[in-house]
């Protein structure tokens, strides 16, 4: 898991409100999802990301409710992994479910800025900013969510209990 | 060394001896529950995941509450395609219409959760069940799909807070202030990852509704769980509730904590969290200047009997103010009749209230009852994030049920002292 992409920075505390307001919960079609992608955070926010970019984001991101529309949301908009001091126990769980790849940096996060292009190597937690020649290690994936990112999601992880 | 309250209900569903904090566990469920908004998406995972059956139709609980009565197209879609589910899958507690209302309200009332129990919901307040003495917690809609499938999940066990709590109860201050408070204190990640265990004298003030209301808000600061030792009060919850069995359980004298918090409750005022975090909390007295459009009575944190009841004892022999909307819902149709067999909805209705029927809807911004840019509202919900209620320009201030009803009568926030 290889991602390149520009660096899309949000604040602390971004709720599930913010990723998806509730009004957009009327469907489950990552596309339609994905063009209402931060709408509870700035109107056509979409528009400033093109697929493949990243979001970084601050403390306790996706706080909030268990929302499982908010991680698909992000994939529907065309960005593969989001970077963070840290994250919603929540959120954290839902986003390695879909395959959403989540990396926690804590306070080593204020090292990439805005517009910043990144290269990232997700089950590595190895982060190349290639507009500053930073390289960023995020704090380890627990072993059962890497187990979990590795199968694709927990529908792939669950698919081969069940049968 | 002994376990706290957390680790002593998952060892009762778990077969792996739980020794620490931060261990993953397979744990067994009591109960996998899901509403019209995160059902759709389970069911796709379900069948994705090549289940084609639940693994106990008595053990899932699918709750339409949060459009319903169905808003729109899309909406009605949504609960259709639960209902057909539910209906395939032969799920015994299915709830639409007259025999639904908000989720962590109805299971309570209908002995469907109780003290021991390891309860997961697809809605972040499913950790409301912890008033009961049930670790409860919230999940995603594929993690409930799982467990639909194979009756059992997987925990990080949390480690602890404990919050003990002491001191004399105001007048007018209630469960709500003191999980505002608290929340104010240890900020919304304060408690991130980690369980809330409440215990103190002041427990035995607390009633379930009240512990419900409490152990609803710890996700707002985070929390997996929000967790009341079970003792007669909650005994007698349950036997009132038709559920037949009640563990007495509390956590052994030598447990371990992450944290042991003391909050000395004497002379708190009401508390009100303002926009648009639920820890911006201040003391109902240093905002009294602040005009409402709208005043929302309802929800899983504060639409139970107990909370219109003390609402009612404001509003009576007064009138809500021509410049607010005072909605009012009660959470469950059993709520409603009860409420209306006590002549509380009269008590509204006279005062100029408007009575919505049992839904989460104006909470989450989902319909009646959403604000225009610029409008503020005070509610007794628990979320004030921006746009939560509606546009991304209005306000909402959490509060309590006597605060609630003396801000509709007033047009502006206010201690119910000074009304």
């Amino acid at each position: 898991m290889h991602f390149q992409g520009k660096a899309n920075k949000v604040g602390d505390h971004i709720d599930t409100d913010a990723i998806i307001p509730a009004r957009c919960l009327v469907t489950t079609d990552p596309f339609e999802l994905g063009q209402n992608c931060m709408a509870g955070l700035e109107t056509d926010w979409i528009k400033r990301v093109s697929p493949g970019d990243l979001m970084v984001a601050g403390k306790n991101f996706g706080c909030g409710s268990s929302r499982e529309h908010a991680p698909i949301a992000i994939l529907g908009a065309g960005i593969p992994a989001v970077i963070a001091h840290s994250f919603a126990r929540i959120f954290y769980r839902n986003g390695f479910n879909m395959g959403l790849v989540l990396l926690e940096l804590g306070e080593k996060v204020e090292q990439i800025s805005d517009g910043d292009r990144l290269e990232v190597k997700a089950l590595e937690g190895e982060i190349f900013n290639h507009s500053t020649g930073a390289t960023i290690h995020s704090l380890p994936v627990p072993e059962f969510m890497a187990e979990i990112l590795a199968r694709g999601g927990l529908i792939n992880y669950v698919r081969e209990k069940v049968g | 060394m002994g376990k706290n309250l957390a680790e002593k209900i998952l060892q009762r569903y778990c077969s792996e001896e739980i020794k620490k904090p931060g261990q993953i566990v397979p744990c067994r469920v009591s109960l996998v529950l899901a509403n019209d908004i995160t059902a759709p998406l389970a069911i796709d995972s379900f069948r994705k995941m090549g289940a084609t059956k639940v693994f106990d139709t008595a053990k899932i609980a699918l709750v339409c509450d949060h459009f319903t009565p169905n808003k729109d197209i899309a909406s009605a879609e949504q609960v259709k395609k639960v209902r057909l589910f539910a209906r395939e899958m032969g799920i015994v507690h299915y709830f639409e219409g007259g025999n639904s209302g908000v989720e962590h309200a109805l299971l309570p009332e209908l002995g469907l959760v109780g003290p021991g129990d390891v309860v997961i919901g697809a809605d972040s307040h499913t950790c409301t069940y912890g008033g009961l003495g049930a670790f409860a917690t919230g999940m995603g809609s594929t993690d409930i799909a799982a467990a639909m499938a194979l009756g059992e999940t997987w925990f990080k066990v949390p480690e602890t807070i404990r919050v003990n709590i002491h001191g004399d109860l105001g007048r007018y201050t209630t469960a709500k202030d003191l999980i505002l408070n608290l929340i104010g204190r240890i900020k919304v990640d304060g408690a991130l990852y980690k369980a809330i265990e409440f215990s103190g004298p002041i427990l035995e003030r607390l009633d379930t509704e009240a512990r419900m209301t409490m152990a609803n808000m710890a996700i707002e600061a985070g929390g997996k769980a929000g967790l009341f030792p079970s003792d007669q009060i909650t005994v007698e919850y349950c036997r009132e509730h038709g559920r037949k069995e009640a563990d007495l359980l509390k956590s052994d004298d030598d447990a371990a904590y992450a944290l042991n918090l003391d909050m000395d409750v004497s002379g708190m005022a009401p508390q009100v969290a303002c926009p648009h975090l639920p820890d911006n909390v201040h003391s109902v007295e240093d905002l009294e200047e602040i005009r409402v459009d709208q005043v929302v009575l309802g929800s899983c944190t504060n639409g139970r009997i107990s909370d219109l009841r003390e609402a009612a004892q404001i509003i009576r022999n007064n009138k809500v103010d021509q410049n607010v909307r005072f909605i009012v819902i009660p959470a469950t149709p059993g709520i409603y009749s009860q409420a209306l067999e006590e002549g509380l909805l009269e008590i509204f209705m006279r005062a100029g209230a408007v009575i919505g029927p049992p839904t989460c809807g104006p909470c989450l911004g989902g319909h009646m009852g959403i604000l225009a840019a610029g409008e503020k509202c005070l509610a007794t919900t628990n979320r004030n994030f921006k746009g939560r209620m509606g546009s991304l320009e209005s306000e909402v201030y959490l509060g309590s049920p006597y605060v609630a009803a003396a801000t509709a009568v007033a047009g502006r926030i206010i201690h119910p002292e000074r009304l």
